[in-house]
């Protein structure tokens, strides 16, 4: 396997830094005041160039957020956060309203490149690989560019910022943002309504299957700075997209924060399948900085036999928060999730999924594989729950942790709830370690103790990286090994 | 050639001594076998010559072709020729055994500097090796060991054995849990194996093993030392008398 080689050679050229994507990129911003008043929250609707509907949606929330409490219940530990102490805008200055590539800073085009996303259209469609990716930028607090739009644009397909939506198509905007997470859904995502600055919006029109991967990398460089992006996705009836995620951040000393909100509307018949690489700095080696990264993800299956399906690849941040989750409110539609959560160092992880199921015949599946290392912790947190409506709801849940070292911990929190008799819910759950036998009979064949861990590992995840579009696929497999690196010997 | 000299060997924690002086020498080319009862360090020994980290050399040298394997790390000791066939082969679960042996082999031709093997190359070896033992393919897609029977662990672990063609085979009691039909197969299997470079360490408790695979020499093991050695005739007379003698003896 081509993917195993590349492991083993990625973590043969690792240096003691393991964190490549840690440098930063010097640019002129423009930033809001630093903390969180009203005034900022109009500060950044002003800049944004917004309606008054989205103002007020947004000052409402602002309001309802003073009132709430961070939730404490997540097995995480860390120091209160002082939201005034951070920035909630940051723009690159000469990035007014890039019409193309080529108003785009080219620092920023330089980091994206450094960060290996093929961002010019060109260079993909002469390259050698056969698919192509339509990606949205997200640098800081703003899209910096979107690719492929006029091909898009042909078979009907919106992908633009949701800066842009909000203005471009605002009925679409007012009709589904926060109807799958409520304003009031959650601490962060009840601030994200009020700060959020940008993030991709995406519009598939009925009976089309979008022509090619969306993506869209989300780059937080300022210091100090909080990312709150907002992603909203629906899919018409008898629709498809599949759409990809990547993060990354600079390598800084202090804590920042990332909370983002995304919403997924899958109609009848319409499929989604939302695949994520986090990668956001996870902190050094004894646990100073890194992002903290509390996030909700919500699909909703609302029309009848719609398939939502989250895929997710867990590498970064010092602490993880996040559910990606599915309602499944249409007849016969099904809610799928697989999760790689890989925590080395002092990261923290709680992370997992909810599956609600509200029609008749619909079903889940949840898979997910924890690995921790050094002195992390990994806590699998998932809710399984069927309506009184919800008869012969089914659903199946395998959740494996492997533990390397004596050090980490690996925690698994099933939440099932059935309030119809015929709802049939399967759990299954293993915990286990490299065993030093393991190592030695591979080492005993020739493989170094990384060669095979690398390869331990690569097979406990081989399940769900199979879900993950080949891109991604090789690029995860990589990833995973770098934040293993070090956890061996 | 494989030289072991005076090898005295604890237990990491240095209470109990498994190996007490144990001296060695398989020429190239040779087969010899190792017989003992059961708890007299013939495992102890294979892991030690591989370089397994639970035990600690308190003396001695284990030299190959004159390199101190002692001071070299297990997978270099492989690049450098050594194989081990596991009386226990490990499962490593979701890793096909077709993406282990490529994976294997290729490191450790790179461990010697060697060029890594084209797929379809790869791919031709792994096929008639598998054929040689009884393999059926879709056994090479599944995970390694993942399920298999005790016979077919054994016959994957002369199937890696072919591929790497080691200079030195260890087999640790192969033959156990073996049927008399899968003792023929694995045996074939190693004495195509046998040249006039390559030795062998046939490790087993019983003598049958070595009607099918005919040694050059015997050596009796007992409490962690070659208390005889002899030609293939000596096998014999264990199977004959037991191992009592050579129990008291060096308890003595
Ligand atoms: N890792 C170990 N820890 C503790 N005792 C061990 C270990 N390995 C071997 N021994 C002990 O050493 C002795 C020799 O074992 P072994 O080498 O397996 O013998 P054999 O293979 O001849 O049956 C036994 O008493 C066994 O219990
Ligand atoms: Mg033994």
């Amino acid at each position: 396997m081509v993917a195993v080689k590349e492991t083993v050679e990625q973590v043969k050229q690792l240096d003691v830094d393991q964190y490549k994507y840690g440098f930063s990129t010097e640019l002129e911003v423009e930033k809001a005041p630093k903390g969180l008043s009203e005034d900022i929250v109009r500060f950044i609707s002003m800049k944004k160039g917004e309606p008054s509907w989205m103002l007020d949606w947004r000052l409402d929330a602002f309001r309802r957020w003073k009132t709430m409490d961070e939730p404490q219940w997540a097995r995480v530990h860390y120091p209160k956060i002082d939201f005034n102490d951070s920035y909630y805008y940051a723009a690159p200055k000469k990035n007014a309203a890039p019409k193309t590539l080529d108003d785009v800073d080219p620092a920023i085009l330089e980091t994206y490149k450094k960060l290996g996303i093929p961002l010019r259209e060109q260079e993909l469609l002469a390259g050698v690989q056969t698919s192509k990716i339509a990606v949205d930028a997200v640098f800081d607090s703003v899209s910096v560019v979107t690719t492929f739009k006029e091909e898009l644009k042909k078979a009907g397909v919106i992908f633009c910022s949701i800066s842009e939506a909000i203005k471009d198509h605002p009925d679409l905007v007012k009709k589904y943002l926060g109807s799958v997470v409520p304003v009031t859904d959650n601490y962060y995502a009840t601030l994200n309504c009020a700060v959020f600055t940008d993030g991709s919006f995406v519009y598939i029109p009925e009976g089309t299957r979008c022509p090619m991967e969306l993506s869209t990398y989300f780059r937080i460089n300022e210091k100090n700075t909080g990312q709150f992006e907002r992603t909203l996705i629906i899919a018409e009836k008898g629709s498809y997209v599949s759409y990809l995620e990547g993060c990354t951040a600079p390598q800084r000393d202090e804590n920042q924060l990332h909370a983002a909100v995304v919403e997924l509307v899958a109609l009848d018949d319409a499929e989604i399948k939302y695949s994520t690489v986090q990668n956001w700095y996870p902190g050094d080696a004894d646990g100073k900085g890194g992002i903290y990264n509390f996030v909700t993800k919500r699909g909703d299956c609302r029309g009848a036999n719609s398939k939502i399906s989250w895929t997710q690849v867990e590498t970064g941040s010092a602490i993880t928060w996040k559910y990606p989750s599915c309602i499944l409110r249409g007849d016969n539609s099904r809610g799928e999730f697989y999760s790689i959560a890989v925590s080395n160092g002092y990261q923290q992880v709680d992370s997992g999924t909810k599956m609600i199921h509200l029609g008749k015949n619909t079903s889940s599946r949840i898979i997910s594989k924890g690995i921790s290392a050094g002195h992390s912790q990994n806590t699998y947190r998932g809710q399984v729950s069927a309506h009184r409506k919800a008869t012969n709801a089914r659903n199946f849940t395998n959740c494996d942790s492997l533990l390397i070292g004596e050090t980490c911990g690996a925690h698994t929190v099933p939440y099932l709830e059935s309030k119809n008799a015929s709802a049939v819910f399967e759990h299954e759950a293993t915990t286990s370690k490299i065993s030093e036998d393991q190592l030695f009979y591979c080492r005993q064949r020739g493989l170094s103790a990384e060669e095979a861990t690398a390869l331990i590992v690569n097979g406990f995840v081989k399940d769900v990286l199979q879900q993950l579009p080949m891109e991604f696929a090789v690029e995860a497999q990589k990833l995973i090994s770098i934040s293993l690196e070090g956890s061996v010997g | 050639m494989l030289e072991i000299r005076n090898l005295h060997v604890a237990i990491e924690d240095g209470t109990k001594k498994i190996l007490n002086g144990l001296n060695l020498t398989i020429r190239d080319g040779e087969v010899a076998a190792i017989m003992g009862p059961n708890g007299s360090g013939k495992s102890t020994l294979s892991y030690v010559i591989a370089g397994k980290d639970d035990y600690e050399v308190l003396d001695g040298e284990i030299l190959l072709d004159g390199e101190n394997l002692l001071e070299m790390e297990p997978d270099a000791r492989a690049a450098a020729g050594v194989f081990l066939a596991f009386q226990y082969p490990l499962e490593i679960p979701g890793v096909a055994t077709m993406t282990f042996l490529k994976a294997a082999l290729n490191a450790q031709r790179k461990g010697r500097g060697e060029n890594e093997l084209t797929t379809p190359d790869f791919m031709k070896r792994v096929k008639v090796g598998a054929e040689k033992l009884g393999i059926p393919q879709d056994m090479l897609k599944r995970g390694l060991n993942v399920g298999f029977s005790g016979g077919e662990k054994k016959r994957m672990e002369i199937l890696q054995m072919a591929l790497l063609e080691p200079s030195i085979g260890i087999l640790d009691e192969t033959d156990s849990g073996l049927d008399i039909d899968a003792l023929k197969i694995v045996s074939e299997g190693v004495n195509a194996l046998r040249s006039a470079k390559r030795s062998f360490l046939v490790i087993t408790h019983y003598q049958r093993l070595l009607n099918y695979i005919v040694p050059d020499t015997v050596h009796v093991m007992s409490k962690g030392q070659i208390v005889r050695t002899g030609g293939k005739e000596l096998a014999f007379e264990l199977e004959a008398n037991g191992y009592a003698d050579y129990v008291t003896n060096a308890a003595a």
